[in-house]
């Protein structure tokens, strides 16, 4: 996407001050009687819809907190691969692996530390199983440091929508 | 003392309490207007979480300043630290007591208190604290009296920032009180009063004076500016160079009291440019006892005509100070020689030559035989209007403000040391 610079060609000298003070005090008028742009936050949310897909929305692209996919049965789609710990950049991430009778593998531990995560994505990227994402949220405040390292139950738990990463192929995303 | 001056004492301290009521509640209330303007001007909202629409914002930030922690550098100057908010404040306020604010209230009453005694008045009662003879001499002494808050408050913090800001202030009062003095006199050459009452009396004869006296309206609206330091003339606070200039070691209560003068000059400014310029309590079209030439109503003196009045002036004063804000969320700082220049290089000789052409005019309408006042405002709105629009559409180049670049391209080459045998 082209960004169109606008270019002012300013007068340089021989400038009225009254007249450019009266043109400017005309436009801080008219922005008064102009839609406001503030969002109210607590009590609209970029993430709630509100604004649709307006300008105050999140977008879809946003790298969050993440969230674990899970399956009909309400099992994460995990299959303790090793392939996010072993990617991620900031070593933020904990999988011990386990196997059920059947030989299906999956994560006995999973924790994610939020504190030590950069959000890059990598983990959503290289997931076989697209199982974990990164989510499109902000809200993250704790009253404990010990919080923010999120198990499997909890990041299987979270409700929010999950990026669409930004792929450097199609940067448009069609 | 007598029954009548009993009388008097007492109608004098119930307009002080309202006077004194209504500017205290007023200038909070105008810090929420700023940031309500301000933020408008920039398509938000402003402030809208306490009580209905932000209306308490002011009692909020009030009850926080009293209980903020006050400063105390130890370096500044004790005794001047805490007097400087003082005497920014006191001239700030004072002034509120001079400028009539309705119609004149015939009130007529005799009657005996216990302990007191009698009280007698009769007549009409000005609707001004104190109707003061030398009018805006007095306005002009006093308000340049808030400048040594300022300087002393630079003065006496010890830091540089401070004592920077606090130069600022003083060289830009004196620079501008100049201007604002002689702006003045074109008013005392056609009403031949300075005292408010009279001058106001002259503005129903005629025109209101904006329109007669058009450049010095204008010159009076700048000086103004300046004189209350709101942009674009802040430099004192320069919160881009100097933290905030002279007020950068005052906290809690101290600081508010600058802001509160701050304010408080603005609504002065305010009234002083709806007294002398816009007619005061004056309601166009509409006599209020003494004749008028193009009244379309006349209502007698009373309660109802004070009460309209009033009305109208608080509206002419609600708009002069809105305008003032508009204005500082408009325009961007002076340069300090932009500063300098306005005030010495322009303002000061265009208002000595505005006071020529106004004497010429006036000898000339005297010599032509022209005594009703209407005509004569009328005669001279038509010069004053040519002179305005002259001085700031025609030859306004640069000529009042000018950028740096209009500077670079008006300095001379200088030209490189010639070259010696020897070197």
């Amino acid at each position: 996407m082209a960004i169109g610079v606008k270019v002012l060609h300013r007068p340089e000298s021989q400038v009225s001050y009254v007249r450019a003070a009266l043109k400017g005090m005309a436009l801080t008028f008219k922005h008064m009687f102009e839609k406001r742009v503030t969002m109210q936050y607590p009590e609209e949310k970029s993430t709630d819809g509100a604004h649709g897909m307006g300008a105050w929305s999140l977008t879809p692209r946003w790298r969050g907190t993440h969230r674990m996919l899970t399956d009909e049965q309400g099992r994460s789609k995990c299959v303790a691969c090793g392939l996010c710990p072993q990617i991620c950049p900031a070593n933020c991430i904990k999988l011990v692996p386990g196997e059920d009778e059947e030989g299906n593998r999956y994560p006995l531990i999973y924790e994610i530390d939020e504190f030590r995560c950069v959000f890059c994505g990598y983990c959503q990227e290289v997931c076989p199983e697209e199982a974990i994402h990164v989510g499109v949220h902000y809200e993250n405040a704790e009253y404990d440091r010990g919080r923010f390292v999120y198990d499997l139950e909890r990041l299987s738990a979270q409700t929010h929508p999950v990026s669409s990463l930004w792929d450097p192929s199609d940067p448009r995303g069609e | 003392m007598t029954p009548e001056m009993k009388g008097f004492l007492l109608l004098s301290i119930l307009k002080m309490l309202f006077v004194f009521t209504v500017v205290m509640v007023g200038v909070a209330l105008l810090t929420l207007m700023e940031r309500k303007v301000s933020a408008w001007m920039q398509n938000r909202i402003g402030p809208n979480r306490v009580g209905p629409g932000g209306l308490l914002q002011p009692a909020a930030d009030g009850l926080k300043n009293i209980l903020k922690e006050e400063t105390f550098p130890s370096a500044a100057n004790p005794v001047l630290f805490i007097l400087a908010p003082a005497l920014a404040f006191i001239p700030a306020l004072l002034l509120s007591g001079v400028i009539p604010f309705a119609a004149p209230l015939p009130v007529d009453f005799d009657f005996t208190l216990p302990a007191l005694g009698r009280f007698v008045h009769h007549g009409p009662m000005p609707m001004v604290v104190a109707d003061v003879p030398v009018g805006f001499l007095f306005v002009i002494a006093i308000s340049s009296l808030g400048v040594y808050g300022i300087a002393l408050a630079g003065w006496s913090s010890n830091s540089k920032y401070s004592l920077l800001g606090g130069l600022r202030a003083s060289a830009q009062l004196i620079s501008y009180e100049v201007a604002l003095g002689l702006s003045l006199i074109p008013v005392l050459l056609l009403t031949g009063d300075v005292s408010f009452s009279k001058i106001i009396a002259a503005q129903q004869e005629g025109l209101w004076l904006a329109f007669p006296l058009t450049v010095a309206f204008f010159v009076f609206l700048v000086s103004g500016f300046a004189e209350t330091n709101r942009l674009p003339f802040d430099l004192p606070e320069a919160e881009s160079e100097l933290v905030a200039g002279y007020h950068s070691e005052y906290s809690a209560m101290k600081f508010s009291m600058f802001f509160i003068a701050e304010y408080a000059n603005i609504v002065t400014v305010s009234a002083m440019v709806t007294t002398i310029f816009f007619g005061g309590w004056d309601i166009p079209f509409v006599a209020i006892g003494a004749a008028k030439p193009w009244a379309l109503v006349t209502l007698a003196p009373g309660p109802v005509a004070t009460l309209l009045s009033g009305i109208v002036f608080f509206a002419k004063l609600m708009f002069w100070i809105f305008f003032v804000m508009w204005i500082r969320w408009t325009l961007p700082r002076f340069r300090y020689d932009q500063l300098m220049a306005l005030g010495w290089k322009f303002m000061m000789p265009v208002t000595l030559g505005y006071i020529m052409v106004v004497c010429v005019a006036l000898y000339l309408a005297e010599l032509a035989g022209v005594r009703q006042a209407l005509l004569l405002h009328l005669a001279l709105t038509g010069v004053s209007l040519a002179c305005a629009v002259a001085l700031f559409f025609v030859v306004d180049r640069g000529l009042i403000v000018s950028g740096s670049v209009a500077r670079r391209a008006r300095r001379v080459p200088r030209r490189p040391p010639p070259l010696t045998a020897s070197s």
